[in-house]
């Protein structure tokens, strides 16, 4: 407990008015938790590490930590990074967004960062709803669910991300859900330390604004949920079709290297102001 | 140091055939420009390429094609966050996506420099031809109450001073500068002299000199402008697009919101005198006056020179700051003369700003014109007879 503590202590604000934003049962502390564990493991500075985030309750969580951090506009955490990293290659840039922020304001950065492989660790905290604005649908709301604005039923197709990120060229992509602690310290820490744009999709419940208008009951109820169908992607194979089509695959589907932006632009310049062959 | 002599660094004074476009890259180069992001768009595309060639080749320099002009601007403040004297140049339709990034930007107090090309307007318009359309945008362009500082140049050479002017002055006061040019003017070529970087006096943003735990991020002082760290420099701090106390932490509370806010506006007021500069053209009798800027006030010299000629006692105000409003220099022109002509490529964006501090004082004439073609000095003779 005294460590727990200590590391409280060490990477939380202590001049931050709290309480904090967040509502009881809510994912995005877990991963707020496994950020700062596995940057610590890392043995990474403070000052070395810039968490950019969006707007809405994943962007809110940057304001706590004791890291440089960067409130950003709506959509937009994946250019600010990008300007950033561009700026400082030296800095360890993670962007924090929601899956509305990265997705669908933000998703037009989202393919480009990806593309450009920009050495960025992004992060969505994915819980398949607009939480703070009051639980509209966002383009990760699963068909048929409910929100504030789909009081119908979605009737719109869903984005799945590790789809988008693979066909943009992300060079790591991988997904856990907040209830995986361990897988999601593993993916978390293999994407800080690999170079280029490396992406970690977290599954987490928002049930005061997703679950109870989707026949959540409790917020332990959506955690069940998660546990019965994010299956890992090695087990995917023994299913069936039909059940293996019902289930979220987590795990590791990326992992791929290829030279980062700051690495190829670093090439450019040796190569402008040394004249080293090209 | 590099010691070898590559083919393209020239000496350092110089003078250059150049657009008025080159000249905003030589004039940023020379500031100490060391980022650009940027999305192409006519008729500001030669300041992204030239940038693209040049930047690479200087220590430190990066040049960055985003996927558009959010993400460009986006990027320049992330840049600028970061240390970097950071801009980007656009034209009309980019400028109006940049909008909510100016404010974040001068919500956070981040230095930077966005040049506006204005073309032909509202939407696509005419991509080739010269307007004026963008002025009240640059000042008002984005939501909420905020200060800003709006530049001009008319000529080539000034297109070299004023970047090398907006760069300072937004490192200065730590706010967003936007430079307005029209398409004549970034596309007209002419000899400049491209002076030693020594005689230019370069101003850079004032960095925090107290120890880390000492430090407070927006902590209010005489001067209103906190100094500021570079992400990375050891001072950790938070940096948000909301109303924020002193620390940067996200806050609502009156009191505090009324500080910040005073604060921003202070920082331009208190410096008004550093800000505002304007041009008089045979202004100390003159009888008539025109006030101008961009290629317009070109137009407006030589009539003013022909008017002369002809006896009549005409003169010449150019604005080369526009935002904050040179008002005393215009006050004083308003009460000295008795009309004041205020031609512009647009409906009027100007010369409201001169009927707003006029008061009666002046018969304001305007002259306006926004089929994409230039006002002639002709144009502006005649209504000079007339006056």
């Amino acid at each position: 407990m005294a460590e727990v503590t200590q590391l409280i202590h060490h990477y939380l604000r202590h001049n931050k008015r709290f309480p904090h934003v967040l509502c009881p049962g809510c994912g995005h502390g877990i991963v707020l938790g496994s950020l700062v564990r596995c940057v610590h493991q890392l043995g990474l500075s403070k000052d070395e590490v810039v968490l950019v985030a969006g707007i809405g309750c994943s962007g809110r969580i940057a304001v706590y930590v004791d890291f440089n951090t960067v409130h950003t506009t709506h959509g937009r955490a994946l250019t600010f990074a990008t300007g950033i990293k561009m700026a400082n290659p030296k800095l360890k840039v993670i962007a924090v967004m929601g899956d509305g922020d990265a997705l669908s304001i933000g998703g037009n950065h989202f393919l480009h960062a990806a593309r450009r492989n920009i050495g960025v660790t992004a992060l969505i905290l994915n819980n398949n709803i607009y939480g703070m604005t009051g639980g509209q649908s966002s383009s990760t709301t699963a068909e048929n669910c409910y929100s504030t604005t789909s009081p119908y039923g979605q009737q719109e197709q869903s984005f799945d991300i590790v789809n988008l990120a693979k066909a943009a060229g992300a060079p790591y992509v991988a997904r856990s859900t907040v209830l995986h602690v361990k897988l999601l310290d593993r993916i978390l820490t293999t994407a800080l330390e690999r170079p280029g744009f490396n992406l970690v999709e977290v599954l987490t419940p928002c049930h005061t604004q997703f679950g109870r208008k989707n026949k959540f009951k409790t917020n332990v109820d959506m955690y069940q949920w998660y546990k019965k169908n994010a299956t890992p992607i090695e087990a995917l194979d023994k299913l069936s079709e039909a059940e293996r089509a019902k289930r979220t695959p987590i795990g590791i589907f990326v992992e791929e290297n290829r030279p980062s932006l700051e690495e190829r632009h670093a090439a450019i310049k040796a190569r402008l102001t040394d004249g080293a062959p090209s | 140091m590099p010691t070898k002599v590559k083919k393209n660094q020239r000496k350092e004074e110089r003078a250059i055939f150049a657009l008025g476009n080159e000249a905003v890259v030589e004039g940023a180069l020379l500031a100490g420009c060391s980022f650009f992001a940027g999305y192409p768009i006519t008729p500001s595309t030669e300041i992204a390429e030239i940038m693209a060639e040049r930047l690479p080749g200087i220590p430190e320099g990066v040049f960055i094609q985003m996927e558009d002009e959010i993400a460009s601007l986006g990027a320049v403040i992330g840049a600028s966050l970061a240390g970097r004297k950071s801009m980007t140049a656009t034209s009309g339709p980019g400028f109006s996506l940049m909008q909510e990034h100016i404010g974040y930007a001068s919500m956070t107090e981040t230095p930077l420099v966005i040049v506006n090309v204005m073309r032909g307007g509202p939407s696509t318009g005419m991509p080739t031809s010269p307007a004026q359309g963008d002025v009240q945008q640059a000042r008002w362009g984005t939501h909420g109450d905020h200060p800003i500082i709006v530049l001009s140049a008319s000529d080539v050479q000034e297109c070299l001073d004023m970047t090398v002017r907006a760069f300072n002055l937004s490192e200065k006061y730590r706010s967003p500068v936007i430079l307005l040019l029209d398409e004549i003017t970034a596309h007209t070529r002419e000899k400049i002299h491209i002076p030693d970087r020594e005689t230019y006096e370069i101003f850079s943003r004032i960095k925090p000199t107290m120890p880390p735990e000492w430090f407070v991020p927006y902590e209010e002082s005489m001067r209103g402008v906190p100094p500021m760290p570079a992400l990375g420099d050891g001072y950790r701090f938070h940096v948000t697009g909301l109303t924020h106390d002193v620390n940067g932490y996200p806050t609502s509370r009156p009191d505090e919101v009324e500080k910040l806010m005073q604060r921003l506006f202070r920082k331009i007021d208190q410096f008004f005198y550093d800000i505002q500069i304007v041009e008089e053209t045979a202004c100390e009798d003159a009888e008539v006056a025109v006030i101008a800027y961009g290629c317009v006030a070109r137009s407006a010299h030589l009539a003013v020179l022909q008017a002369r000629e002809k006896g009549i006692k005409a003169g010449l105000l150019k604005l080369k700051t526009l935002f904050p409003f040179p008002r005393p220099a215009v006050d004083r022109i308003i009460r000295q003369c008795r009309t004041v002509i205020v031609p512009e490529l647009n409906m009027g964006q100007m010369s409201r700003e001169v009927k707003r501090v006029n008061d009666g004082h002046s018969r304001i004439r305007t002259l306006n014109r926004i089929d994409g073609q230039i006002i002639t000095p002709a144009e502006i003779l005649k209504l000079l007879q007339k006056a």
